[in-house]
């Protein structure tokens, strides 16, 4: 049975009234994977029997009557920065292509615990660092809407997977729009919760002050389960919350009457491509039409968010990444010779150019003398852009822009060009310095048949809200519906 | 040559009293096999983050408040960046920029008289993992034990205040004798769970200005401290004495050598790339929860011994052996609520209970004799019960027994002789028998009043009651000689 096409909330209802098994729904990605995969390359890691094994003890635990979890039997993609017990969790880099951790991930624990099936690993640029899987120190990925454009990244491998229903779900990591960037390239949902509000224990750390985890699903009702799954306290996560946590799916068709929708003016500007523009006004109007209003704001210091990023986000990074060294674990050079040439060799052959990259401004940025001009100054800035959104949500409820300045670009097109490659992220990135939850959502195709992506932004814990906005919008649409036609080459 | 004056400052790193590491669950204990407390936490696995110990928090709090430091309300983690296989993350999680205590003091004796030191810092930290080098083992290759890396540390930081080398041994004694007191540390030098890093300049005497720093690295013991100190000194003095001057520098004690010398640059990072821990939240301390743990403040040695002195009337050397460990300070006022003679109490702690303790290789808690059994112990000596002699062997067989002092008397025979008749006859006797010892005692010569008393002791097995032997022998001397 061809399960694929089914979203997560149909296919678990399906296997909890017995009319798929568990195993059925993970053969149906399966050979799904086995037909698309080669051109899409959207996996490191694909668990074939892992998966089956997993399912099959799902369809025993209901032989036995027994329920099952939110998930039960739903698969779902894991992005490889992501640990999982007994899996390779590569971060597609060369320096970890042999670590399997012997422990699993809080939200992998939380998976395995709703019933989800694990079903392999993602691709991603290396470390998470990048915004079009081209990163990845393993290979590309390619986005399935058009085989000669980036996914987006960094969790392009599983924006990729759910685009061509390789995976019913997909975790993906947020440090500077790593989840919505890539769900708007692949025309799919994705959303960066709160900070806090996912436990990062097990995600291999980018910067810790940015990362979170959060879902990539088909449509807003997925990814409201997939949220709902993976939030919660966890104890052995100190930046973690010990907050409730709403049931996202049973809130979700609310009305929006009455809401105020913020539309920032500085990211409507220059470097927008007209049809993104396009797009996301056509989006709001939509919106308005549904009951919501629309005022201008400003988010002053959003000029300065890409700057303050890759001072804070590469400063954690050089000291994150400090312990692959290749004295306990993963790649070691074969360079044999002191300590200082073991490490030296170790980093220089292990990780790839932009990882380099980011470790020397990062390690330059806390540098003596240089500590107070640079880092210090960027968690300055990062404070003023928090208050900015501080300010924007005493007047709006949600803000609504574009989640990326252009549509899907060309693989190649960016990889030799950091500074520009580093722009696709320049509306995403504010989100994380100021901690607050996000989501990206399909709102129309470009010319070229290109899936574009508008981003709601809301304030600190209250993801349900932009959910129910995004969900009011899918009720009037029919974007998120749309499959890609993954053709040869 | 010139004299200078010397100026040391000590920083200290003590393991604290813990029975889980820093951030995560493994087990501090010493001495397991290479690698079998560890987790993937501290292993520096790739994703795993630090959970705070609190009761290694509260350790730091306290030592800060009992150091009279400044407490911040709100203190945070940093991340010290260097390189070291012993180090898995290559980063340690301290404390730089929100320290948890500063601006204190430390009182302390030191050469007879209160000596101040400024404390400037007092913080937490993990400590990192050992290296075992082929030269130990003959192995091929160096190996990492990572049992110790993420144990938790206090670091406590003077200021330039020690003028000696005494005083800085002074300092590393009472330092040690305080944060055992205090509960925080079992400050084991022997098990690494105390270490001091030292710094020293000299400068001449009556100038203000300090002399260039030269910290001292690699000394991991009181005495290596020590030696490297006067290593410095001498070669400071010599330096300055042929009118060049210190290298601000950090050097290396070669104890085989009992030399100091500089370390190359590439041996200690300069740089360590300080910025706060963005996966620890920043630690609040509530006025509440600071008086919850500053009500757990023990009295502290100095202040134990300068009561044992003044309230009890103890020697300054006897205090101060009592409240060298505060088990056996806390057993000896037990006694002596028991027993009124405080000296007496302290004479039998500190000759014979700390005796037999080594010699059994006891702590004072699994120590047989209890202080109500000690207190009885005394009371018999009072009464003339036991002499001091053979209160020592009675004590001896309290402790390989468990029995009691009456019990053990009674069975073994041991009761003082009291009776005057009994002891007078041979006392006459004695005199009898050594008339050169009776002459000479006469003469004036009250040495050889031994030898009168030295038979009767014999012929009694040494029960019989000193003080009146000697007041019989007196009485017999002053008699008109009826018998002669
Ligand atoms: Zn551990």
């Amino acid at each position: 049975m061809e399960t694929h096409s089914l979203s997560a909330v149909e296919l678990a209802e399906c296997i909890r009234k017995r009319s798929v098994s568990a195993l059925e729904a993970v053969e149906s990605v399966l050979k799904r994977i086995e037909q698309l995969d080669a051109q899409v390359r959207a996996f490191v890691t694909v668990d074939a029997d892992g998966a089956r094994a997993q399912a099959r003890a799902l369809d025993e635990k209901r032989a036995r009557g027994e329920a099952l979890g939110l998930l039960g039997g739903v698969p779902v993609a894991v992005k490889d920065n992501i640990c999982t017990r007994g899996l390779p969790t590569t971060c597609s880099s060369k320096i970890l292509q042999n670590f399997v951790p012997p422990f699993d991930a809080t939200v992998v624990e939380r998976l395995r615990a709703a019933g989800a099936v694990i079903l392999g690993k993602t691709n991603l640029d290396e470390f998470a660092m990048g915004s079009s899987t081209e990163n990845s120190g393993l290979f590309v990925t390619r986005n399935p809407w058009a085989l000669d454009r980036a996914p987006g990244g960094s969790s392009g491998g599983s924006a990729a997977a759910v685009s061509a229903r390789m995976a019913s779900l997909a975790l993906g990591s947020d440090t500077g729009g790593s989840i919505r960037q890539p769900a708007s390239f692949c025309g799919i949902v994705g959303v960066k919760p709160t900070y806090g509000r996912v436990s990062r224990y097990g995600l291999v750390a980018f910067a810790s002050s940015l990362d979170q985890i959060g879902p990539l699903a088909r449509d807003v009702p997925d990814a409201a389960l997939l949220l709902r799954v993976l939030c919660g306290h966890d104890p052995q996560d100190s930046t973690s919350a010990d907050r409730a946590v709403p049931d996202f799916l049973r809130d979700l068709d609310g009305p929006i009457r009455g809401l105020r929708l913020g539309l920032p003016r500085e990211f409507f500007g220059e470097g927008l491509s007209r049809e993104v523009e396009d797009a996301v006004r056509q989006a709001i109007e939509t919106l308005r039409s549904a009951g919501a209003e629309t005022l201008e704001i400003s988010l002053a210091h959003s000029e300065y968010a890409v700057a303050t990023y890759y001072l804070v986000a590469t400063a954690e990074a050089s000291s994150n990444l400090a312990r692959y060294d290749g004295v306990h674990y993963g790649y070691r050079s074969a360079e044999a010779g002191d300590l200082y040439r073991l490490y030296a060799a170790t980093r220089r052959e292990g990780f790839g150019a932009e990882v380099k990259r980011r470790i020397m401004l990062g390690t330059y940025a806390l540098s003596s003398g240089y500590y107070d001009a640079y880092y210090l100054k960027a968690s300055r800035v990062r404070t003023l852009i928090r208050r900015d959104f501080e300010k924007a949500f005493q007047e709006v409820d949600v803000v609504v822009c574009p989640t990326a300045p252009t549509p899907p670009f060309k693989l190649g097109e960016k990889v030799d060009n950091p500074l520009e490659m580093y722009l696709s992220d320049i509306y995403t990135i504010s989100l994380n310095l100021a901690g607050l939850p996000g989501l990206s959502l399909p709102c129309g195709f470009s010319s070229e048949g290109l899936p574009l992506g508008m981003q709601m932004l809301g304030r600190a814990w209250d993801e349900s809200t932009l959910l129910r906005v995004a969900q009011a919008y899918q009720r009037r649409t029919d974007f998120h519906r749309r499959e890609p036609k993954v053709s040869l080459l | 040559m010139t004299d200078y004056e010397v100026v040391i400052g000590l920083e200290l790193h003590a393991q604290l009293a813990t029975r889980t590491k820093l951030f995560c669950g493994c087990s501090t204990a010493f001495g397991a096999p290479p690698n079998s407390q560890t987790c993937p936490v501290c292993l520096g696995m790739p994703g795993v983050l630090p959970m705070l110990n609190r009761a290694a928090f509260d350790h730091v709090v306290r030592t800060a408040l009992a150091l009279h430091c400044r407490i911040d309300p709100e203190t945070a983690m940093d991340r010290k960046n260097y390189y070291y296989p012993d180090l898995p993350k290559n980063y340690q999680i301290s404390q730089n920029a929100r320290p948890i205590g500063v601006d204190g003091w430390f009182d302390m004796e030191s050469g007879g008289s209160i000596k101040r030191v400024r404390i400037l810092n007092v913080h937490l930290e993990e400590d990192a993992g050992k290296l075992i080098h082929p030269e130990d083992t003959g192995a091929a290759t160096s190996r990492v034990d990572l049992n110790r890396a993420g144990t938790p540390l206090v670091e406590i930081v003077t200021g330039p205040d020690l003028r000696s080398v005494e005083e800085a041994k002074a300092y590393m004694e009472s330092m040690r004798q305080f944060l055992v007191a205090l509960g925080v540390s079992d400050c084991k030098m022997q098990e690494g769970s105390l270490r001091f890093e030292a710094s020293i300049s000299l400068r001449p005497f009556g100038q203000e200005k300090l002399g260039p720093r030269v910290e001292i690295k690699n000394v991991n013991s009181v005495r290596f401290v020590l030696g490297a100190l006067e290593c410095e000194i001498r070669r400071q003095t010599e330096l300055l004495n042929r009118g060049e001057s210190v290298p601000q520098q950090t050097v290396l004690y070669d104890v085989r050598h009992d030399e100091t010398r500089p370390m190359r640059s590439k041996e200690h990072a300069e740089d360590y790339r300080y910025f706060p821990e963005p996966d620890l939240v920043p630690l609040h301390l509530s006025p509440e929860r600071l008086e919850a743990i500053r009500a757990t403040i023990p009295e502290l040695p100095l202040a134990r011994k300068q009561r044992f002195m003044q309230c009890l009337g103890l020697s300054s050397y006897d205090a101060g052996i009592l409240v060298e460990d505060p088990a056996i300070a806390g057993y000896f006022e037990a006694c002596a609520a028991l027993h009124a003679d405080a000296k007496a109490v302290s004479n039998l702690i500190t000759n014979e209970v700390l005796r037999e303790l080594k010699e059994r290789r006891l702590t004072i808690d699994a120590f047989p004799v209890r202080p109500e059994g000690l207190a009885d112990l005394l009371r018999r000596m009072d009464a003339g019960e036991v002499s001091k002699t053979v209160a020592r062997d009675v004590l001896t067989e309290m402790v390989a027994t468990g029995r009691g002092a009456g019990p053990i008397i009674e069975a073994k025979g041991l009761r003082q002789i009291g009776d005057e008749a009994v002891l007078r006859a041979l006392v006459l006797q004695a005199m009898q028998q050594n008339p050169k010892a009776v002459s000479e005692v006469r003469a004036g010569k009250s040495k050889a009043r031994g030898a009168l008393v030295g038979p009767v002791m014999r012929a009694t097995q040494g029960k019989a009651d000193p003080g009146l032997i000697n007041r019989l022998i007196q009485e017999l001397l002053n008699r008109p000689s009826s018998g002669e």
